[in-house]
Formats: C-alpha cells, structure tokens, sequence
C-alpha cells in the first residue's frame, strides 16, 4: 500500500481527524475574517455603479455567492453520502450532518437576497420561475435531510436513510444549473461560465470571488466546529472521548 | 460620496441593505450557534464523567 493512502485512511476516523479539525478551525476562520474585510470593501466601495442597475445590483456579491455554496455544499454532501454508503466509515456520515445546516443556511440566503434583488428590478418579490423553483425545492431537500436524520434514532440507519434522501436529491442540481437555460426564466443566464468566461467587468468578477473563497473558508471554520461536536455526540462511549483532556478537566 | 449617499444607495437602500443585513446576521448567529452547542455537549460529557467516576470510587 502507498504510504499517501495510509495517511488518508488515518484521518477516516473520527478520533484522528478531531484533533485534526481542531487545528483547521482558526486557520479558516482568520482567513474567513480576511476575505471577508477585502471582499465586503471591493462589493461595496471599489466596485463601480451598474449602468443599468445603479447600486442596486451589489446585492450580486452575497446572492451568487451563496447561490454557488448552496449548491456546492449539496454535492459535498452528496459525495460524503456516496463514500459512507459504499465503504461505510462512519466519519463520512458525520460530515455530511455537519455540512446541512450550513447549506440550509446559504440556501436561504440566496432566495432571500433574490427576493431583495427581484423586487426593485422584476417588480415582485418572488415568482415561479424555474430557478426560483428549483432552488426552493433545494432548501426543502436539506430541511427533509435534517428532519429525517433526527427522526431515526439509530445513528447507522440514519446514516443510511439520510445517505439515499441525499442521492436522490442530487437530481435537483443540474435542474437547478440548466434551469436557466432549458426554460424560459425571468431569471437571467449565469453572468460566469466554464465554457465563455465572464461577461462583467474583472473588478466585479474578482470581488464576487472572493466573496464566494471567504463564504468557503467560513463553510470550513463552521463545519469543522459542528463535526466536532457530531463526533463527541455519537462517540461518547468510546475510550478516547473518555480521555479527552477537555472532557477530563 | 458622502455617508448619507452611502447609506442611500442610490434609492436601493432597503433592498442592498435587507440583502447585506440578512447575510451578517446569519454569518454571526451561526458561530455563535454551533459554539454553543460544543458547550453544552462538552458540559454534558463532563458531567456525566463525574458520575461515573463518583460511581466507580
């Protein structure tokens, strides 16, 4: 066996990858707070007005960005499901319980921001629009997520129960990316693609990727803390959460 | 620009504003949130290690 693979399956369990948590936490969460300065500063003071939009479209800088971890955030759940259920280590389950609040968090922030977008510029707070749609169906996918969990009181079946719901739910994600383009939306197309690039100017650009790195540095600092305390919850029995020097004292 | 005009936002005040807002207090509720939550669990392990050790002696 290679020894990169060995180091990997290390941190597979839930008592090595807790210190291992610990140490990431303020690393991320300083570099959260940095991005976060930068990135509010260039959204709100460096970028210029939209000439067609004025001030009204800063709003851009929170909304994609929690657009883009509501959906990424479902794919990393969906991926921790996918390991869990096919080689069954526990610490993939956890991450995935620790990753749904977060992405229910973003989720509705974007609708909500959508909404204060929508409203000065469609004239309405919301309509059912492909997009719109979609991406409420998503929130309602980590809510159900969360309420399934909880409803199963063991922990592996409900690792399982929850893994599926999270498979299942996957579909919504490419509905949600293509909606724009296969219906006919109020929404508009995606201002950043893989294939044409960026149709802003690279000072919004940059503004909004930093805002989405300090939204992803901010995901970890909140994950690793929630998955510490999933962790010490569903290991309380074991020894080494027994010897923790944080229990002991 | 003036901090009034900065406040103002173009007349999109309530809009950029709500947006900005929202986004602030959930990023602070959340810390705060799961910070808690440690706290109470590790309150709850270290009690329930006092049991069993006044239990073991």
């Amino acid at each position: 066996m290679k020894k990169g693979l060995i180091h990997w399956f290390k941190y597979a369990s839930p008592a090595s990858f807790y210190p291992l948590a610990g140490r990431i936490i303020p690393w991320a969460a300083v570099i959260a707070v940095l991005l976060f300065a930068v990135g509010l500063y260039m959204s709100l003071f460096v970028a210029p007005m939209d000439y067609k939009q004025g001030e009204g479209y800063r709003i851009i800088f929170i909304h994609v960005p929690a657009a883009w971890m509501s959906m990424f955030i479902y794919v990393v759940m969906v991926f921790w499901a996918i390991i869990g259920l096919a080689v069954n280590t526990r610490l993939s389950a956890m991450m995935a319980q620790a990753l749904a609040p977060t992405g229910a968090m973003f989720t509705f922030l974007a609708l909500w921001t959508g909404a204060f977008w929508g409203k000065p510029m469609w004239g309405t707070w919301w309509v059912w629009d492909a997009r719109l749609t979609s991406e409420l169906i998503l929130l309602f996918l980590y809510i159900g997520y969360i309420a399934l969990r909880g409803s199963i009181d063991d922990n592996r079946r409900a690792d399982r129960a929850s893994g599926i719901l999270l498979l299942v739910g996957a579909v919504n994600i490419p509905i949600i990316h293509y909606s724009v383009k296969w219906w006919n939306t109020l929404h508009q197309g995606s201002s950043v693609s893989f294939q044409q690039g960026s149709s802003m100017s690279s000072i919004m650009l940059y503004g909004m990727l930093i805002m989405a790195l300090a939204c992803w540095a901010y995901t970890i600092a909140v994950v690793m803390v929630r998955v510490r305390s999933v962790i010490l919850q569903r290991e309380k029995d074991t020894k080494w959460v027994k010897n923790l020097a944080e229990i002991q004292s | 620009m003036s901090i009034a005009e900065f406040f103002h936002m173009g007349g999109y005040a309530l809009y950029v504003w709500g947006s900005f807002g929202m986004m602030a207090l959930l990023l602070l509720a959340e810390p705060i949130m799961v910070y808690q939550q440690r706290k109470s669990i590790l309150q709850r392990l270290r009690r329930m290690a006092r049991l069993n050790e006044a239990e073991s002696s």
